[in-house]
Order: C-alpha cells, then structure tokens, then sequence
C-alpha cells in the first residue's frame, strides 16, 4: 500500500505528523503502543531508516517514549500538546493567510466574522 | 557504520570513451541505495566493476574490504541480478532455485518457495520457455532468497507488470526490516522505489553527479509557475535546470531549497511553487540540456 505523500517535504517529518493526527484523532491514544519501525515501514512502502528518524522526532519532543525491549509508546498529556502546537500552526497557515486573500477581495473583518458563522452553522 | 563498497578514482575506458570516469563513492552497511541514471551513463559498467565481472581501467575498489577478483571471501557475500541473466538451455526453475541455494551461504528455502508461489512460477517449467515476467521473476527470487549482505537488482523487473512489481517492493521492504543487508536497485522506475531509497546515487556520462540521502532530496527542486517577465525575474540567479515557456507564462524549475521568504515573496506577485519529485528533477538534470557549470552544490 502506498499513500500519497508530499513531494515537497522530507518524508520523516510527514511520518512524524500522521502519528501525531492518529493521537489527536485517538486511533492511538495516550499509553498505547504505536506500530513497529518495520510494520510502518512495509505499510507505506518507505525505508526503514526514513520512519525511524520520524519516530525519533516524536522521542526528541517527548511525545513517543521507548519501552526497553517491548517498543514505543504514547506518553501521557501529549494529546493537549499536540493540538496547542497545531493551534499556532493553524494561525500561521489558514488565518494570516485567510485574512490576506480576504483584504485582497475587499472583505472586511466583520463581513469575514460573518462568513465565518455562517460556514460554522452549515457544518 | 561500516562500509561494504568502496570506489575511488575508479575509470573504465573503452578506447577513448570513458564509460565510467573517475568515479568515488561508499555503499555502507544495511543501506538500500538507488543507482539512477540514463541508458548508456555507466550505471551497469559499475555495477559489473563491484562484482569482479570487469576489470577497471584504473583507480581503486574494494568490496568488503578487498579487491573483489576472484576472490571467494567477497564473492560468495554478493547477489548480482542481472537484467538479461543468461540460464543453461535445458535448466528447469526448479533447477536454478536447487543452484542458487547452493551458492549462497545465507539462501532461506521457505522464504523462496513462498515467493515462487506468490509470483506463480511453474517449478517444473524450462527457463527458456518462460515468459520475460516470469524470467524477471526468477531474477528477482533468487536476488531476495539469497539474503546476500550485498545484493545487487540491475533493472530487475523487465516485463513484470504493476501487481508482480509492487509484490517484489513489498517483499523486498518486510525481509529487508528482519534481515538487514546492503541493497542497491538500479532502476529507471525513479518514482515507484523513491520511497524505499536510503541515499541516492545519479550518474550522468559516466561521472557521479549526486551522492546524496534520498529524504534530504525531498523539496530541493520547485516548479515556478507564472507570468513569464515575473518568473523570469524571481528565478534571476538562481540555479534553473529546465525552463519551457508557455504563451505568456512560463514554468521554471529550480534546484536548491527556497526559503519561507521566498515563498512568501512568489505568493505576493501571483506565481505558483510546485513540487518536483526525483523523478522530474533527475529527468532535468540528465536530459543534457542542462548546462552544468560546476559539481552541483545541493
């Protein structure tokens, strides 16, 4: 199986992120084992070594932890982390970026608000 | 980590054609490399050097730490699968299974029966009423059930249609993460194994242009897509690899990462980044209408 993954971005940091939705999105919740280097490895048809470096991304952040001899976990807490880090991420990427193209419409921040609650309600 | 394959100043000439010129690179241990290249840029001619099947003009190579001819301690660890392997006339599959198992050390029968059955091999069979699939397939059997500490694929899957190739990928992935071993695939199917590679071999014309870790090559080349004056203008300087113009716009490639700046600054006057994968960048640096100044400084 192979899923699509951006050819812009290291692959690392893109294995590092799909562990971190299936934490948000509680397929692995905090204290459960996350899959092996190997079984992610024959998964998404990458290298070995690419995944590990993923893996350790999440160790450096302290959100995976090592169990000796049984394999790598979810720490506790990283959930609530994790979404603070995406919040700011999502300020960087959709609101400037939002409010930038909107400025260029002519779409003031009131009719923006508007917009806004408007899409919320049709959700 | 240690090193499996050492190249230095390595040359072959043929009269005077340097077929491979001055060639130095390392394969280190338990690292599948891809060694990418055009037909005719050398890749074969290497290959061949490594496995003691040709003799070098002149520079240094060992493989294992030796010189690799005639030497049995090297040989005996390398599996080499040939793109047109030649097999005896009246040899039976079952009969290059019976001799591979003898020639390599590590051979795993199970593992090798398990694949002549998923690949649909006819055991009883004369290799040379098979099918090209099916001699692709043999090839690649006895490349993966020899378990050679240094296994070798030239353009192994000649014929296999898309299911038998994602099956070898597949295979190849899972008995590499249990059985680490130093694997090179030559292939021209950049797109379809980029994820495998660890590092990243591309030689043009006989000389090593980029010797570099697969995932790093990620994002160092984009696609800037616009207004031609304004395309023009923002690529000033830069180091472009291919420009096709189209009407009024034009579409440039790059090579070298671009900074957030960068990025911010082609979003403002309307051009477009688009990623260009391996594939697409090796095609615009081997096309040779690529003028290479100097050593590419990625």
């Amino acid at each position: 199986m192979t899923l699509s993954m951006d050819e812009s971005r290291p692959l690392f940091v893109q294995i590092a992120e799909r562990i971190e939705n299936d934490i948000i999105e509680g397929n692995l919740p905090e204290e459960s084992q996350v899959p092996s280097t190997n079984q992610f490895a024959a998964f998404y048809q990458i290298n070995p070594a690419t995944v590990l470096k993923g893996v350790n991304l999440l160790v450096d952040q302290e959100i995976l932890y090592k169990k000796r001899g049984i394999g790598m976990f979810v720490a506790t807490g990283v959930r609530t982390k994790i979404m603070e880090k995406r919040k700011e991420q999502f300020y960087e990427q959709y609101v400037v970026s939002m409010v930038k193209e909107a400025g260029k419409l002519g779409i003031s921040a009131e009719q923006l608000t508007e917009m806004i609650r408007r899409g919320d309600k049709e959700q | 980590m240690s090193t499996v394959v050492e190249l230095q100043g390595l040359t072959k000439a043929y009269g005077k054609v340097n077929a491979v010129d001055n060639v130095s690179f390392k394969l280190e241990e338990n690292k599948i490399y891809g060694l990418l290249g055009r037909n005719g840029a050398g890749k074969t001619t290497i290959m061949h050097m490594i496995t003691a099947q040709l003799f070098a003009t002149s520079g240094e190579l060992k493989v294992f730490g030796e010189a690799p001819y005639e030497n049995a301690r090297v040989l005996n660890r390398i599996c080499f699968v040939k793109e047109s392997q030649k097999y005896p006339d009246n040899y039976r599959v079952i009969d290059v299974m019976s001799i591979a198992s003898s020639l390599f050390p590590n051979w795993d029968q199970d593992f090798a029966d398990s694949l002549v059955l998923e690949f649909q091999l006819p055991l009883k069979r004369r290799v040379k009423k098979l099918s090209r699939g099916m001699l692709s397939a043999v090839g690649i059997i006895v490349g993966l059930a020899s378990r050679a500490p240094l296994t070798i694929f030239d353009e192994p899957y000649l014929g296999l249609d898309a299911v038998a190739r994602s099956l070898f990928y597949n295979r190849l992935l899972e008995d590499y993460a249990l059985h680490p071993r130093t694997i090179v695939l030559s292939t021209h199917l950049i797109d379809e194994v980029s994820q495998m590679l660890e590092h990243v071999l591309v030689i043009d014309k006989g000389k090593i242009i980029i010797d570099e870790e697969a995932d790093a090559l990620r994002g160092r080349a984009s696609t800037i897509i616009g207004t031609a004056s304004k395309v023009d203008t923002f690529t000033a300087g830069k180091d472009v690899i291919n420009r096709e113009p189209f009407g009024g716009l034009a579409s440039v490639t790059l090579l070298g990462e671009l900074s957030a700046q960068e990025h911010r600054q082609a979003a403002e006057i309307g051009l477009e980044i688009a990623p260009v994968s391996l594939q697409q960048m090796i095609v615009h640096l081997t096309n040779g209408k690529w003028d290479r100044k100097a050593e590419i400084s990625l």
